[in-house]
């Protein structure tokens, strides 16, 4: 190697070594590190038919639990997501908000599309029998426990939501009470990648 | 002629006055990076152990954090199995971590609790002499 070789070698390992490297930018959720591949779950659909995970694949999906009677926590969350997808006008239509009852006792599809096209008719509901939701609640780790009230109940459950990447990746987890601009930063990062 | 008890009550007094003075007016550093991160570990075994009866509390009910100083908790499990940890599931080796900016009180269900809740209060940055002796009299 002559000199000059040898000084380009240099000056390309030295440009390789002192590039800029760009940091990812931070979401405002609370991020999994690594991140793991979203559970798969096949339910019934508050638009008719059945709700594939999955089939969502190529879309950021905010996945959150709850029920249509939930009286504090659903409704502000759901207005949350309502709020968020206005604000990102045309880019809302990469992003899918997928809500899983748990309390399918009350839930059939027709009450979920009832009860979530009050927010956005574009949210989907998820039903199916109680062994099944359980089962997607235990691969989420999410807590639900009925309360009996007189002849009534209320179901007590986690509050955060879950985002699931274009690649189908559990990536992080947005406590209860978190505002829509957070959603919105945390979705622009997500559907920039 | 000072009694000698008079002489000790004033000292004292003086003494009282000169740490009040440092917690109130001395400054607190906004901290950066990983300075600002709480952590949580699940150890190695702990599965196994709570299967042979033992009583593991790694996450207590309730945690403080100070928004600027420490305002950034991190979960890790290095355990070999997923576990129910704070708010979420999480997978052998792998850690949460959740900024918070907002000087608030958060719940979180959490069945590792025996209150099935875990607690996270968050407060603002002590920017003033009352806030900043209230955080390092809760730092004691």
């Amino acid at each position: 190697m002559n000199a000059r070789t040898a000084r380009s070698v240099l000056l390309t390992l030295a440009a390789i070594v002192a590039a800029p490297v760009a940091a990812a930018p931070a979401l405002k959720a609370g991020v999994f590190d690594p991140p793991r591949d979203a559970p798969q779950f096949s339910l019934q659909s508050s638009r008719g038919g059945k709700l594939e995970l999955g089939s969502y694949r190529g879309k950021v999906v905010i996945l959150g639990f709850g029920f249509t009677w939930c009286t504090d926590v659903c409704p502000v969350t759901l207005a949350t997501l309502t709020q968020a997808r206005r604000k990102l006008g045309a880019a809302a239509d990469d992003v899918q908000i997928i809500y899983v009852t748990v309390d399918p006792e009350r839930d059939d599809p027709a009450r979920m599309k009832e009860y979530l096209h009050a927010f956005d008719p574009t949210f989907i509901g998820g039903t199916g029998g109680a062994a099944e939701l359980a089962a997607v609640r235990k691969d989420y780790g999410i807590v639900a426990e009925k309360h009996v009230k007189g002849s009534s109940y209320s179901v007590s459950h986690s509050s955060y939501t879950y985002l699931i990447d274009r690649r189908g990746q559990l990536r992080a987890l947005m406590p209860y009470g978190r505002g829509a601009d957070d959603y919105v930063h945390d979705l622009q990062i997500l559907l920039a990648e | 002629m000072r009694s000698p008890l008079r002489t000790v009550l004033l000292a004292c007094g003086a003494a009282g006055v000169a740490v009040l003075a440092w917690a109130g007016l001395a400054p607190i550093e906004t901290r950066t990076g990983a300075d600002r991160e709480e952590l949580f570990e699940i150890p190695r075994g702990t599965w196994a152990r709570r299967m042979s009866g033992e009583d593991l509390g790694i996450l207590p009910d309730e945690i403080r954090l100070t928004l600027g100083i420490r305002d950034i908790l991190v979960l890790r499990n290095l355990d070999e199995v997923p576990q129910i940890f704070g708010p979420t599931l999480m997978m052998p080796g792998q850690s949460f971590r959740l900024p918070f900016e907002q000087a608030a009180e958060y719940q979180f269900a959490c069945t590792a609790h025996a209150s099935g809740q875990m607690r996270v209060i968050v407060y603002p940055y002590p920017a003033t002499p009352w806030a900043r002796i209230m955080w390092r009299a809760r730092k004691l």
